[in-house]
């Protein structure tokens, strides 16, 4: 088992590691947090694998680079339950899941097609983000989003 | 109390203090939004930002401005203005705050009123926003019912086109704030979205539904009558059918509450018939007027005079 495991995501010595990811929402995260593959950092997904506390889950693994909080709060969006783990000569150096920001602002597109924010002018999306359930309200024609917030990121 | 709001741009920044100290400021300016001119805001210039076609809002924001001592910058037809050459929203709302005191902008995209006020350097009035909000049509609608009925423990009925009816969500929210007796009456196809509801009940109002307008009028003391667009309905047999069975004629008010009133954001089409124009019910009339003091004491609280 324990090898197994170490085929799938072996451990890094720095970085970060998203743990507890929905099921099949890692490249959701990666774009979430922007990040393409055309920049050096080494990067190791791992998508279902199973796991004691939830039945499967996502794994992202970030190689030399720690992730601030701010950055990865937004992953609470489409993966409430993600923890994220500051890895330093491989220990955890710091651990905690992530929080719903109270504002996401140029990472969603509003589902209202007569929004200002879908127009040509210089106006970048704005949502408050209210709990239980997750809604998304945009900040200028105030349209909510509850569900697949997924397909609503730009 | 103070008003330190800058821009008037959602019903849903309003507390109902803030919204009281409007009517009150419209109760002291209507006597002078009947004729007459005053100083008040002398060498104020309001600019008049119109994207889509309006009659009453346009105007009575004219007339407000003029009663005031002010004057009127029109952006005129988009044709003859840089909008046609493609300038946005944002770049004329930066240009035009140099140019006046306030804008009052009608635009056919939802938010473009917030956004105007991220731009703007001087205070934007929302004259209407796609689907959105029009603050001003909701206020002028409250002072209407302070004056021509009353704002406590009032039954309303809203009728006609609750889904897609920008005035209607801005007066039902404004009127939860005062705990009304809201009964929604609209065919099922144009029924107030749930979310709406929801929020309504949440903030205090009681909100009932149904599909019959028999069932409501002789026991309200507001009757607030909208249009029903053709376009929302694909089939035009069943648009005359709903449009028949949302219409007023004068022999529906013979059991009315005597004090019962009729209320209409206008233009009507079909809704109300001219027979029921004459009748004791009818406000709407009253009701466009009362734009023009609600106009006239927001512009002094955007601009800051005292009356």
């Amino acid at each position: 088992m324990t090898q197994g495991k170490e085929l799938r995501v072996h451990p890094i010595r720095d970085g970060t590691v998203i743990d507890h990811i929905n099921a099949g929402q890692a490249m959701n995260v990666l774009k979430i947090l922007g990040i393409t593959g055309s920049s050096s950092a080494v990067i190791s997904v791992a998508m279902n694998v199973s796991s004691q506390d939830i039945k499967s889950k996502d794994i992202v693994k970030i190689e030399d680079r720690e992730l601030k909080d701010k950055e990865v709060d937004k992953i609470a969006l489409i993966s409430p339950n993600a923890t994220i783990n500051i890895i330093r000569d491989f220990g955890v150096a710091g651990k905690h899941r992530v929080k719903l920001p109270e504002m996401v602002e140029s990472m969603v597109k509003c589902a209202n097609p007569n929004c200002i924010s879908n127009t040509n002018e210089p106006v970048t999306s704005k949502f408050e983000v209210k709990k239980d359930p997750i809604r998304l309200r945009c900040i200028y024609c105030e349209h909510v989003i509850t569900e697949n917030i997924v397909e609503h990121l730009l | 109390m103070t008003f330190d709001r800058r821009h008037i741009l959602s019903m849903k920044d309003f507390t109902r203090n803030e919204i009281d100290f409007i009517l009150e400021r419209a109760v002291k300016l209507e006597t002078l939004a009947k004729g007459g001119r005053s100083d008040l805001l002398a060498g104020n210039i309001l600019a008049l930002l119109f994207y889509e076609p309006s009659t009453r809002t346009r105007m009575s924001f004219e007339t407000a401005m003029l009663r005031l001592g002010g004057s009127v910058l029109n952006l005129g037809s988009k044709e003859a203005s840089s909008v046609v050459k493609g300038e946005t929203l944002a770049d004329t709302i930066r240009v035009i705050s140099t140019y006046s005191d306030a804008i009052v902008l009608r635009h056919p995209s939802e938010g473009s009123a917030r956004m105007a006020a991220e731009y703007a350097l001087v205070p934007i009035i929302n004259g209407g926003d796609g689907a959105g909000h029009h603050p001003t049509q909701t206020l002028l609608d409250l002072y209407t019912i302070k004056k021509e009925s009353h704002l406590d423990n009032l039954d309303i009925a809203i009728v006609g086109d609750l889904k897609y009816g920008r005035t209607v969500h801005s007066l039902a929210y404004a009127l939860s704030l005062y705990g009304a007796n809201i009964t929604l009456v609209s065919p099922p196809q144009l029924k107030m979205p749930d979310q709406i509801k929801g929020d309504l009940k949440t903030m205090g109002a009681r909100v009932s539904e149904t599909e019959n307008l028999d069932e409501v009028l002789d026991s309200v003391d507001v009757l607030y009558m909208t249009r029903i667009q053709k376009e929302r309905f694909p089939d035009p047999t069943e648009y005359n059918k709903v449009v028949g069975a949302y219409k007023i004629t004068g022999e529906h008010l013979d059991n009315v509450r005597e004090d019962m009133i009729i209320m209409h954001p206008l233009p009507r089409v079909y809704e109300i018939d001219s027979s029921v124009d004459d009748s004791a019910h009818a406000r709407y009339f009253e009701q466009s007027f009362y734009g023009v003091p609600i106009r006239m004491a927001l512009l002094t609280i955007v601009l800051g005079v005292e009356v």
